[in-house]
């Protein structure tokens, strides 16, 4: 069953087009992140699902529903925001209960859902505090378990991790990888940060300006990118792009190899000096410049290397991904 | 710590500062308490003078007191002063947060309608608003001056409270409506709480013009039954003889219910509440 079909929904703002022909579906129990550049529409397009915006045109459903014109409230949604908005002069329950009591739940209900969201967080023990007593972690829970408690068909996350320091936002990521899997519940989740994209999903929608670029899991958007926007959004570090005339081909516009790709050996083809070098522990990321063109190359492993140092590398005939003038890929 | 603020002479030059503004300020305030306490002739032998044996009276007192209506002013007063501010304020928020939250057509216009108030005194129009209360059938009411004060006081509570309304996160407004909360319920649950302390701003800065007036009692309700404070005190004041005891005692008096509801509102300027909402 789809738990969310959006089909031509287009937004308007006055004169601006902000989203573009959307045409999106949601599985049942998926976990679909939605990522792009600040500005690309992501939010907006969270909000029109939401219903806190409405389309210009197209359909939205949630479940078999139309729910166009339905207000927020009655979509059998929840959501969670990036600043928590949680209600300040109310305590940690009353903030969890709120909506159940709009709903005219009976009591028992209330007070079931509210143990269960609450020991799943690790909230019991601020059941009764206000939300300036809690830390942004937990500020964060709270504002996860005012949306658990709703059983809704579907939960929005509105870049709820972004908040939070990097330690926090690792934890928190996986407690939210947990909960997916516990609640096997749909979810659609917003970043501008492709590692949570990454790590998070079952099916990511990489969003341009408005636009769908591609849909797909993380595996499939990274080892086969429909063009050149998505082959550099996705990947830390972000992929080298090098005209094709640099690397000795013709047939295409610009070429892109992973960071990873590139191999550093005596005998390489392409002569590169080391620019700066990042070394992490684990792996080694190495700028380079080339031509007058600035690449990346990760080595696994801490590996010796200075600035100003010439560098040979190979790039493997098979690992390039090639690209036409306007950014589309050259598949062949 | 940024040092200069500890800094014990700046301390002192900032307490010092302080300090003299509120000497000054109170001076005035303090003549006027310690004369009503004292004898005609000694008010006018030594004006800054306290009260000793020879010269404590409590005539003026007595006189305002025996003068039968005064309590009836001073109810007048405190009725007009706190349902006009209730209305500057309960209207003055609701169109704060529908210009700040809603986008309509001529929202901006709007907004620069409602403002315009604050640079076109509303004695202006006077003429045309006793017209309007005779013709309303509204004159010697005490609801005339309700309506008046509540005009008067809205463009800039408007003005103030669209600017703060503004700053209510967004997020919060539309968890509320995730909830299920409606439009109204938002406001008054979730955005009012908010700009409470604006709202004591607004109410302090409306509050002591409309105690004070004297210009619409005189002209919209100058009946006995319905005058304030400030004009009830008038009869004091003759244009051959001033009762100067009788007069420094009703101003006195008068300073007391302004100095409670101050205290009510400037409680309320503490902040606190809005930490945690958001971030």
């Amino acid at each position: 069953m789809t738990a969310l079909t959006l089909r031509n929904v287009n937004k308007s703002f006055g004169d601006v087009h902000v989203l573009k022909d959307i045409n999106i579906d949601i599985e049942d129990g998926e976990f679909v992140v939605f990522v792009g550049p600040s500005g690309c529409g992501k939010s907006t397009l969270l909000r029109v699902i939401a219903g806190l915006e409405d389309a210009s045109s197209g359909e939205v459903r949630i479940g078999d529903d139309l729910v166009n014109t339905t207000p927020p409230s009655k979509r059998g949604i929840a959501m969670v925001f990036q600043s928590y908005a949680l209600y300040p002069h109310l305590n940690v329950r009353k903030n969890m209960t709120l909506a159940l009591k709009q709903e005219k739940q009976p009591k028992e209900v209330i007070e079931e859902r509210v143990s269960e969201a609450s020991r799943m967080l690790n909230l019991e023990d601020y059941l009764e505090r206000y939300p300036s007593e809690l830390s942004g972690g937990q500020r964060q829970r709270v504002a996860i378990g005012r949306a658990i408690v709703r059983h809704p068909r579907l939960f929005l996350f509105d870049e709820p991790l972004s908040n939070l320091d990097a330690a926090l936002r690792m934890n928190t990521r996986i407690e939210i990888a947990n909960l997916h899997a516990q609640l096997s519940a749909s979810m659609i989740y917003v970043t501008h940060d492709q590692t949570e994209a990454m790590t998070l999903a079952d099916k990511i929608v990489v969003l341009r300006d408005g636009r769908v670029e591609q849909v797909g899991s993380p595996m499939e958007l990274y080892n086969n990118p429909a063009n050149k926007f998505v082959a550099g959004f996705l990947g830390s570090p972000a992929m080298n792009f090098l005209p094709a005339s640099v690397l000795g081909e013709d047939g295409s516009h610009t070429i892109g190899i992973r960071p990873e790709d590139l191999k550093a050996s005596g005998s390489g083809p392409l002569k590169a000096t080391v620019r700066h070098v990042e070394e992490l522990g684990g792996d080694t990321n190495v700028v380079a410049e080339m031509d007058g063109h600035t690449i990346t190359v990760r080595m696994f492993g801490q590996f010796p290397v200075k600035q100003g140092e010439a560098l040979s590398l190979t790039a493997p005939e098979d690992r390039r991904y090639r690209f036409d003038a306007s950014g589309g890929r050259i598949t062949s | 710590m940024n040092k200069a603020r500890s800094n014990p002479l700046n301390t002192t030059l900032m307490h010092g500062a302080l300090i003299l503004y509120t000497l000054i300020a109170l001076f005035p305030v303090f003549v006027i308490l310690i004369n009503s306490f004292k004898t005609r002739k000694a008010i006018f032998r030594e004006p800054l003078a306290l009260p000793n044996s020879e010269s404590f009276s409590l005539i003026g007192y007595e006189t305002v007191l025996k003068q039968g209506d005064f309590f009836l002013y001073f109810q007048n007063s405190f009725i007009v002063t706190v349902a006009s501010l209730f209305f500057v304020l309960l209207f003055g928020a609701m169109a704060a947060f529908a210009l700040s939250e809603y986008r309509f057509k001529g929202n901006t216009l709007m907004g620069l309608y409602l403002a315009l108030g604050i640079m076109i005194p509303i004695r202006i129009g006077t003429v045309a608003i006793l017209e309007m209360m005779v013709a309303t059938g509204l004159v010697n009411t005490l609801w005339a001056l309700i309506l008046v004060y509540t005009a008067q006081g809205l463009p800039l509570a408007v003005f103030i409270l669209s600017e703060f309304m503004r700053n209510v996160s967004d997020d919060l407004k539309n968890a509320g409506r995730i909830d299920g909360l409606s439009e109204y319920a938002i406001f008054f649950k979730l955005a009012l709480p908010l700009v409470r302390p604006a709202m004591a701003t607004v109410a302090v800065f409306n509050m002591i013009p409309i105690w004070n007036d004297l210009w619409f009692p005189l002209i919209l309700a100058p009946a006995e039954e319905v005058k304030t404070l400030t004009l009830g005190s008038q009869v004091f004041i003759g244009q051959f003889v001033t009762n100067w005891n009788a007069v420094l005692s009703a101003l006195s008096m008068a300073i007391i219910p302004v100095l409670i509801l101050y205290v009510i509102f400037s409680r309320q300027l503490i902040r606190g509440i809005t930490s945690g909402a958001v971030k």
